[in-house]
């Protein structure tokens, strides 16, 4: 008996002891010698060039990095910051941006940074919240109009057939499709469609953003003008084309003309090498010219321990330099003005997506927002026998209802 | 009880610490985790900090009723996840509890040869890992994929199965050319109107319910298979004698024979497809058009996502509520069924006479146990 009384009291000790050993100290102080950093790659060359990034840095600075690719990112996040144990520092998406910034857990620290007014404004006004610049924008992604130039070409058509306005688009459109392939194609989505309204002059939010303008005539105007399209067969969506982003219909050759941003050279590299294509700006609607520009942030926790450690290897990550290394490994544009024009001087044939920042607009992204967005994508999936004005309207409603929670 | 002292007083004592190791890990890891999901649904805990003691404060039910009885996105939301797994539960439970049934009485039959080969092959989905099944299946089911090929050959113009949002019942409804709501367009429960609550199981979502079929009647054929083999040789023959034939036998003998299996099977099916999570997360994450998003599903979005905890466990506990209440039901059915006898042997209903039997049987079991 006494015996047994003394291994279940051990047992209960152990137990007690190994579950203590599970939970992590922490340390104190703004310099640290180890950082994490969570990512969410794009593939290989992603991860390669973050990690030699990383290891260039340690070299010169002597804070060891654990460069650490994300499966999903915003899970991970989530658990991380839920279990007090966030990452020093992680990609901050710009659609979940301000939900995390209205939360409390970013630190305001961009604003801090001697490269700060470097950045171009559209990317500063993304990463504000409540006009404080949170966080460095790490690059951009425009859209624009990729064209595959050998089916160009056998359609007969020229450099001055490119698409500048929304009736030109329609009959490159209509002149490019033919049994198996169709004229244009682009993600039936909100990060799409949005850019269309904006093209026809219409937007998500007032000026001052206190008010949701989604169901203006202008937005009806650009649905009816995308349905227009889907009607007269010459634009399909990738579903439809059994691809699972409009890039990959591009690779096979069934979509001559696609809506996406730089990535698509990265994924045509990749899988697709021998399709010849360029990239022209997107053509302007009865608004004028329009396109998104969405990029990721370097996100510090806020009150972290590292921070500081964190901000200069940000401001190391963000340097021109530093910036056009990863645009030549994956694509990106740098997040700076300079570094920017560097990069459309050394890669001319996506200086289109560069000339794009000057008119560019953020998607709209406030807190709780995503949830409307996602919900109006999904209401998309009948978007060619819906009503707009109907669609609009739900979301419109819905937006109104996110917005007035979102401020209170 | 009460003069029980001396050299038996430490019993006790030693009781509990021989526990204490079983306490300590259900504690930590279920009571514990249980007890503050409940309190942070009651809370506007934001995922940042711990959830007990820090900067979250109670808000009593909103939590519930943003997605039970506020007009909004959040309840619209809510009910379409509930339609969705409620097509899938009512499609679900009974085709793969037939299925597993059938199989198993396939695999029981002596005259069968190779039967080693088939209870392995339709054991074997139930232990390959889901992620692999449901990647597997998006391949079959993509519009120019192998199950639109076979389709094809029977001359059946197949859908575009993962993306096809539409309905199976308003595509029926359809075919009889009711289209438009009508009086349906009103709005029932939880913001959705009657009409998308009568629209069916999208196509995608019957996609879903194959495969779901597909992987678990391995399991639960097992669960019968050892049932069935439970059943001795001598009540097959007495039934012949008596003159039943082979499907007279099957329902009349052994089906009541497996009603515990039964029950177990309809239990297990019925709590596996209200908690469906991985196939949704990898067919998209309630696409196409929200048609295939479940109450699990939702939860987890609108907490790791939208960063509303509060909500997301509040969505949890009442899927809990849900899951709880079935199961009470089913259990209620099955049991109506039994003969009055055998109810009373149980003594588990509230019956004085039965009451007084199982008093007595607890004094007989105490006083033997007690006895020094």
């Amino acid at each position: 008996m006494k015996r047994s009384q003394w291994s279940a009291t051990a047992l209960a000790a152990g137990l007690v002891v190994s579950l203590a050993a599970c939970s992590s100290g922490g340390e104190g102080g703004g310099q640290s010698d180890s950082l994490t950093l969570l990512f969410g790659s794009s593939g290989d060359a992603e991860t390669a060039a973050l990690e030699a990034a990383a290891a260039a840095w340690s070299e010169e600075s002597g804070v060891e990095v654990e460069v650490q690719a994300a499966s999903d990112l915003t899970q991970q996040l989530g658990q991380g910051f839920s279990g007090n144990n966030p990452p020093d520092l992680f990609y901050m998406s710009w659609d979940q941006f301000q939900t995390y910034a209205s939360q409390q857990f970013l630190e305001p620290y961009a604003a801090d940074l001697p490269n700060a007014d470097d950045f171009y404004p559209a990317l500063q006004d993304q990463f504000s919240y409540e006009d404080e610049f949170y966080c460095a924008p790490k690059d951009f992604s425009t859209l624009g109009l990729v064209i595959n130039t050998d089916l160009w070409e056998a359609a007969g058509l020229t450099d001055a057939d490119i698409p500048t306005d929304w009736e030109s688009l329609r009959s490159a459109a209509q002149r490019l499709t033919t049994g198996e392939t169709v004229g244009l194609s682009f993600g039936l989505e909100y990060a799409r469609l949005g850019v269309f309204m904006n093209q026809a002059g219409g937007s998500m939010l007032s000026e001052d953003g206190t008010e949701v303008t989604a169901d203006s005539p202008e937005n009806v105007e650009a649905i009816e003008y995308v349905q227009s399209l889907a009607a007269d067969g010459s634009l399909r969506f990738p579903a439809d084309l059994e691809a699972g982003w409009a890039g990959e219909a591009f690779g096979q050759g069934k979509a001559a003309m696609v809506i996406e941003g730089p990535w698509i050279n990265g994924a045509l590299a990749a899988d697709f090498p021998d399709v010849n294509y360029q990239v022209a700006e997107l053509p302007a609607g009865p608004g004028g010219q329009s396109t998104f520009t969405f990029s990721n942030c370097w996100g510090i926790p806020a009150g972290s321990d590292t921070r500081d450690s964190a901000v200069e290897f940000v401001e190391f990550l963000t340097s021109d330099e530093q910036q056009l290394a990863f645009s030549e490994a994956f694509g990106v544009i740098p997040s700076t003005e300079s570094g920017a024009q560097q990069y459309a001087e050394q890669f001319p044939e996506n200086a289109a997506f560069v000339d794009g920042v000057e008119y560019a607009t953020s998607p709209v992204a406030f807190a709780g927002a995503a949830a409307v967005i996602s919900d109006f994508n999904a209401s998309l999936e009948g978007l060619e026998s819906a009503d707009a004005a109907q669609l609009l309207g739900d979301l419109q409603s819905n937006l109104e209802a996110a917005l007035e929670e979102a401020q209170g | 009880m009460a003069k029980r002292s001396g050299i038996r007083s430490n019993e006790s004592v030693a009781g509990w610490l021989f526990t204490l190791p079983a306490i300590l890990i259900v504690g930590v890891f279920l009571a514990v985790p249980v007890l503050m999901a409940l309190w942070v649904s009651f809370s506007d805990w934001n995922g940042l900090g711990p959830p007990v003691g820090g900067r979250a404060q109670f808000v009593g039910a909103e939590n519930y009723a943003d997605v039970l009885t506020e007009e909004g996105l959040a309840q619209r939301d809510f009910g379409t996840s509930i339609r969705n797994n409620l097509y899938y539960v009512l499609l679900v439970v009974p085709l793969q509890t037939a299925l597993a049934l059938f199989l198993a009485v396939q695999v029981n039959r002596r005259v069968l040869k190779g039967r080693g080969f088939f209870r392995t092959a339709f054991y074997f989905p139930s232990v390959t890992s889901s992620v692999a099944i449901t990647v597997v299946f998006l391949f079959l089911f993509t519009a120019s994929g192998a199950v639109n090929s076979i389709l094809g050959w029977l001359g059946i113009n197949g859908p575009n199965w993962f993306n096809d949002p539409s309905g199976v019942l308003h595509n029926l409804f359809a075919v009889f050319g009711w289209t438009s709501p009508g009086p349906l367009g009103a709005t029932g429960p939880l913001g959705l109107t009657w009409w998308d609550w009568l629209s069916g199981p999208s196509v995608a979502m019957c996609a879903l319910i194959t495969l779901a079929v597909f992987t678990t009647s391995g399991t639960f054929m097992l669960l019968f298979l050892a049932a069935l083999q439970n059943i001795g040789t001598e009540i097959d023959e007495a039934a012949s004698i008596d003159g039943a034939g082979a499907f007279r036998k099957f329902f009349s003998v052994t089906l009541p024979m497996l009603k515990p299996t039964l029950f177990t099977v309809l239990t297990l099916g019925l709590i596996g497809t209200w908690q469906v999570f991985d196939q949704i997360y990898l067919t998209g994450g309630g696409s196409p058009g929200k048609t295939t998003l479940t109450p699990a599903f939702l939860a987890y979005q609108t907490s790791f996502e939208d960063l509303r905890w509060g909500r997301g466990a509040a969505i949890a506990f009442i899927l809990f509520a849900i899951i709880v209440a079935l199961t009470l039901l089913q259990r209620r059915i099955l049991r109506d069924r039994d003969e009055k006898p055998k109810r009373r042997r149980r003594g588990i209903d509230g019956d004085p006479h039965d009451g007084a039997t199982a008093q007595a049987v607890t004094r007989l079991n105490a006083g033997a146990g007690g006895a020094p």
